[in-house]
């Protein structure tokens, strides 16, 4: 009894135990209808400016969920993340700065048309993240960690570096984003856009951990050495699991740059590589959904605690530190009790 | 005479100035257990481990079914039929018994790039992995492995090498650090095992190694200093004087 007690505590969507399979997409399908039901909510309450930290959220939530593959699942502390996500916010606003011809690159289209854009955004930052994890993923724990850290400084000193797409002021996005040709640039659409990538980020992602794929990546995280006496090196998979999480970041940071028209070295700081990490850690770096709730979470502290106070960064820390130590699987273990079905076997 | 499934050729493995390995010459027949036994430090583990892929010799060769595998990376050794039970049990702690073992199947199966289908719920990984789980004897797969005994952890470890189809089983101290109970029945499950695999078999218990072993090869200081039937070893002076220490 004590045993089966211990089994459900511990780490959910465990190879070869069978849990019922409609769980996680029951979560995600909540999750998705409370966030798609915020324009509602907002203009209910006539407070347009809901949506525009709901945009927020949705967005730091995919780069969240894309870190979450290689950090949850992978074990791999990669800060890196910032700077991926923003190479996918200057892929868009460079290529859309061409329109106008502001700036030009022979590298990409000029268009504003995110059926290109979004998608190039990903190939780009999926290749740089291959390109990093080639060398990174040779090493491990604090290795691993600093060469993240310093790829992630190298890409953010570029862009500083970089005059011509505005340098340290960033790179202002005034030509019109259309999405198959119509208008992108309406707040409420575009939300739901978001929304939309972000359910099949989920889902995708849901399948993928649990997929012959996800399991050899969970077992590297686990024992490196038993995984290559069984026949599988463990190199390609982790290296594949980095290309894509690099690639999804770089969706994120796309839609954050057209969300705000807007894309600036700060987008891609260090830090902001960290808080992408607290965002799992605290949402719960077993689930797939956790880093959804942690980036609500963390969002919505930021933007409460920082009207109260200058110091908030001090209650901030202070409330990571107790969820952190009281919770072992972040917040979504509070989600998990809360739910009377949450607890089945 | 046909060639031996593993050949081992002039072994060298150097650690800074210490020989864990030195010019050692050793052989396992098809089917044929081999234990290897020898005091502390012998380099019985260094041994498994060049063998296993995990560790580099300095020299020699390791030919493995006519395959000169001296360099071959540990996976690939794998993929060929070399499997290894670690001296502590090395499995994937948070995942179920079925779970671990399903990795090892899921190996064989060739590459795992497929991203889609439900892992835990694909009868070709679990119905292999719940049938080597049912030859050691074990039950209540859905635990987690970080939740059941040293012995069952053992028992497991040994699933997993079975799960991967192997040639020849690589056991390092099958039996350490279990109870009277569990060795007796990791015991019974080896002379069930020997009846299909080739073995070479690191042990301690000596009852175990007489009882189990077609051949004893003797290591003292990273060479094989006696080769033969359990009976011939045991008589072997040198032996005596050098390992079992009676006179």
């Amino acid at each position: 009894m004590a045993e089966q007690t211990m089994v459900e505590g511990s780490m959910p969507a465990v190879a070869g135990a069978p849990r019922a399979p409609a769980a996680p997409l029951v979560g995600i399908a909540v999750i998705v209808l409370v966030l798609a039901l915020v324009p509602t909510a907002a203009q209910a309450l006539g407070n347009p400016f809901l949506i525009k930290i709901a945009t927020r959220i949705v967005i730091f939530s995919i780069a969240a969920v894309a870190l979450n593959l290689v950090l949850g699942f992978g074990n791999l502390v990669s800060l890196a993340h910032a700077g991926l996500f923003g190479i996918g916010g200057y892929v868009l606003g460079i290529a859309a700065a061409q329109v106008d011809g502001e700036v030009s690159t022979m590298l990409l289209p000029a268009t504003g048309e995110l059926a290109i854009l979004l998608p190039l955004a990903m190939v780009i930052a999926g290749l740089a993240a291959a390109a990093m994890g080639v060398v990174a993923l040779r090493t491990s724990g604090a290795y691993f960690i600093m060469i993240t850290l310093a790829f992630n400084q190298m890409l953010y000193y570029v862009f500083v570096a970089l005059q011509q797409f505005g340098g340290e002021d960033g790179l202002q996005i005034t030509a019109s984003l259309t999405l198959f040709g119509r208008s992108a640039s309406a707040r409420v659409p575009f939300y739901y856009g978001c929304v939309a990538a972000l359910a099949v980020v989920l889902v995708a992602m849901q399948r993928l951990v649990g997929s012959r794929f996800g399991v050899v990546l969970r077992a590297a995280a686990q024992n490196e050495r038993r995984l290559t006496a069984i026949g599988i090196p463990p190199l390609a998979y982790k290296l594949a699991a980095f290309a894509l999480s690099g690639a999804l970041a770089g969706l994120a940071g796309a839609l954050l740059a057209a969300s705000q028209d807007f894309i600036s070295p700060s987008d891609m700081s260090w830090v902001r590589s960290g808080d992408l990490v607290v965002m799992c850690v605290l949402g719960g770096m077993a689930y797939v959904t956790g880093p959804v709730i942690g980036a609500c979470a963390f969002l919505v502290l930021e933007f409460v605690l920082s009207g109260w106070s200058v110091h908030w960064q001090l209650a901030f820390g202070g409330f990571i530190i107790a969820v952190v130590v009281t919770l072992r699987g972040g917040l979504m273990d509070l989600l998990r009790m809360a739910t009377p079905g949450g607890r089945a076997p | 005479m046909t060639a031996p499934l593993l050949q081992v050729q002039g072994l060298v493995k150097r650690f800074g100035g210490l020989i864990a390995t030195n010019n050692l010459d050793l052989s396992v027949g098809h089917g044929e257990t081999l234990a290897l036994i020898g005091p502390n430090g012998a380099g019985k583990t260094s041994l498994i481990a060049q063998l296993q892929g995990d560790l580099a010799p300095n020299g020699g060769t390791i030919t493995f079914d006519g395959r000169d595998i001296t360099r071959a990376p540990a996976h690939r050794r794998a993929r060929l039929g070399l499997a290894r039970s670690f001296q502590i049990s090395s499995v994937f702690p948070e995942f179920s018994l079925v779970g671990n073992v399903a990795v090892a199947v899921q190996a064989r199966l060739g590459h795992s790039f497929r991203f889609f289908r439900d892992a835990s719920r694909d009868r070709a990984l679990t119905d292999p992995a719940r049938e080597a789980l049912d030859s050691v004897g074990l039950a209540g797969l859905e635990r987690r492995a970080a939740d059941v005994s040293h012995g069952e952890r053992r028992q497991l470890e040994l699933a997993m090498a079975l799960a991967m189809r192997p040639r020849l089983l690589l056991l390092d101290e099958p039996m350490a650090g279990m109870g009277r109970e569990d060795s007796a029945r990791m015991m019974r499950l080896l002379e069930k095992l020997k009846a299909s695999y080739a073995m070479l078999l690191v042990e301690h218990d000596m009852n175990a190694v007489f009882a189990l072993a077609d051949r004893v090869a003797v290591l003292v200081a990273g060479q094989t200093i006696a080769t033969g039937t359990p009976g011939e070893v045991r008589n072997d002076a040198a032996v005596r004087a050098a390992y079992l220490g009676k006179r």
